[in-house]
């Protein structure tokens, strides 16, 4: 497979702090990729530098072939923070229509686009409420509704089912699957195990390292765990070890 | 086309939020009225207590707008030390003398006045001056002669806030951070705040400034026309300047900390205290967007003048606003540095 995104010797530092060290990363297109670690691990530092709202301190990210930030990589770029990102005075509709509009979805085509992702979080019935009548659930589907609009090639989510209940975080990792089918590249960031499960490939990343990488079951097979939580634990130690 | 999505965003925006609106349209003229009231009231009216004083001069006085009140020495002392009376007046044989209250300067300015007029009746022999106006008349009050600056003042003080919360929701609520995640560039951020504002601007600009003189009544001399340019112009800098400086604060309570150093300043180095006589005190003024919005204003209400004579002013605004939306632009590199 070819590699879609290309992350070479990214180190990120705050003034005297390191947040990042040594990420070399690749993924390859259609992947369902996690980033897995704890909080405070870097995991949104990561992502926000992949999509080039963070240049890193040094180091460089390729996404397709342009190296980031990128106004036309960002085009094919759907992204989802941990914040929301709505504005709360307007209804779901004004929301997406907006963000249509931002990322040029040709008119014709944004009511059709508005009522299918509406149906993929299913918030169809809703859309012409205003977001302040939202519960938090809802506006963490809607932030994701906003993330789909323009088709993107590649879906970055940090933490897209926080707080979100147990049956709709089902239902939302259903349609990455389905996403993912369809051609689509995702990284998520989570920092639930079973989660972290249902990803193509993971990276294991603990206190601005990334201390493993691989398939779920390969990183099982590797530290004889049963577990991704034991797993986790084993290469967290040998990191440990290392320094 | 992105711009324009921007633009009809803050304005559905500001549509449901009922109270931001009140802020901009209805918070100025209830200010604008309230100092209208205070500054164009009749001028104070001094109570003055006099002891033997001619008969002649008595009558002159009852024909002067004053209260007289006639007292012996020990009333009057009593009555200046309660602070009831602002002057008393004696005849000491030939020589009148004046013990003035003095704690408040208007109401010591007053008594002088009316005393004076009184002596200048009872000698006739001074002086009459016949006095003509080149602009304004002897009926141009205090809130005439401030008004246009206060006009400037509201306008760019509203508007500032406004414009200055809103940016910075933007970032605090993480929309900045997704739009930057889109290929939407810095500066055409920038341009869709300016044009969702400017529909307000204009309004308001309108608005206040139709207000103040059909209303209030606010002595104008030159054209609407040329006023509404002005506060337009002056409008746009406190656009820019509102959300330049929210890049510099972390929350809403940190913008309103602005005030105090972006906004009140302008109020006493813009026109409404003289300040040319002390040349360091003037030069502070010169920084100020408000300074050449209000000398326009006043050239133009008071004076007259029409906008060519201001164009000075009008090219110093320009550059102010060019100046703050360019610095906007960069400011925003501290998100995303493409």
């Amino acid at each position: 497979m070819s590699s879609f995104i290309n992350l070479k010797g990214i180190q990120q530092s705050f003034d005297d702090e390191t947040v990042l060290e040594n990420i070399d990363l690749t993924i390859p297109e259609g992947q369902l990729f996690g980033l897995l670690g704890p909080s405070g691990s870097g995991k949104t530092t990561l992502v926000k530098i992949m999509i080039g709202l963070l240049n890193p301190t040094s180091g460089a990210v390729l996404i397709d072939g342009k190296q980031m930030p990128s106004l036309k990589a960002m085009q094919h770029i759907g992204y989802m923070a941990q914040s929301d990102a709505l504005y709360d005075e307007l209804t779901a509709k004004q929301n997406l229509d907006f963000f249509a509009c931002i990322y040029g979805v040709p008119k014709k085509k944004r009511k059709e686009q508005i009522s299918q992702v509406a149906k993929v979080v299913n918030l169809t019935e809703h859309l012409d409420k205003r977001l302040e009548h939202y519960s938090g659930g809802m506006k963490r589907r809607m932030s994701l509704a906003v993330a789909l609009l323009h088709e993107p090639k590649l879906l970055i989510l940090d933490e897209p089912t926080v707080g979100i209940d147990p049956v709709l975080r089902a239902s939302i990792w259903r349609d990455l699957k389905e996403l993912q089918k369809q051609g689509t590249t995702i990284i998520v960031t989570t920092h639930v195990m079973d989660e972290a499960e249902k990803c193509d490939s993971l990276a294991l990343l603990r206190d601005g390292y990334i201390i493993a990488h691989g398939s779920p079951d390969e990183l099982k097979e590797k530290s004889e765990t049963e577990t991704l939580e034991a797993a986790f634990l084993y290469f967290g130690e040998g990191k440990q070890v290392e320094v | 086309m992105r711009i324009l999505a921007i633009v009809k965003r803050i304005f559905l925006q500001f549509k449901m939020d009922k109270r931001s609106l009140a802020l901009l349209f209805i918070a100025p003229l209830f200010v604008l009225t309230l100092l209208w009231v205070v500054l164009d009231m009749k001028q104070y009216e001094p109570t003055i207590a006099v002891t033997d004083i001619p008969e002649k001069f008595q009558t002159i006085l009852d024909d002067e707008d004053v209260t007289v009140k006639e007292m012996n020495d020990v009333e009057a002392k009593e009555a200046l030390q309660e602070n009831t009376i602002d002057a008393h007046l004696t005849w000491d044989g030939k020589q009148p003398q004046l013990i003035m209250e003095g704690s408040d300067p208007t109401a010591t300015r007053v008594v002088q006045q009316v005393l004076n007029q009184a002596a200048k009746q009872m000698n006739p022999n001074t002086l009459d001056m016949d006095v003509d106006f080149l602009h304004g008349s002897t009926d141009l009050e205090l809130f005439d002669n401030i008004g246009p600056v206060l006009i400037g003042l509201f306008v760019f003080f509203f508007v500032f806030l406004l414009s200055g919360v809103s940016f910075l929701r933007e970032r605090t609520q993480g929309t900045l951070e997704r739009l930057l995640a889109t290929p939407l560039k810095r500066w055409e951020i920038v341009a869709g705040y300016l044009g969702g504002f400017g529909i307000f601007i204009i309004l308001q600009s309108i608005i206040i400034v139709l207000y103040s003189v059909y209303a209030l009544g606010m002595y104008m001399d030159g054209s609407i026309f040329a006023v509404l340019c002005i506060t337009f112009l002056l409008a746009i800098a406190a656009e820019s300047l509102g959300t330049l400086l929210s890049a510099y604060a972390k929350n809403e309570f940190q913008m309103i900390q602005f005030v105090p150093i972006a906004i009140v300043p302008q109020v006493f180095f813009s026109g409404i205290f003289h300040t040319e006589q002390v040349e360091w005190i003037d030069a502070i003024g010169k920084v100020m967007p408000l300074t050449y919005g209000g000398n326009a204003l006043k050239e133009i209400m008071i004076r007259g003048q029409g906008l060519t004579s201001v164009m000075g002013d009008i090219w110093v605004l320009i550059g102010f606003s060019l100046v703050f939306i360019l610095l906007n632009v960069v400011a925003l590199r501290k998100h995303r540095k493409l």
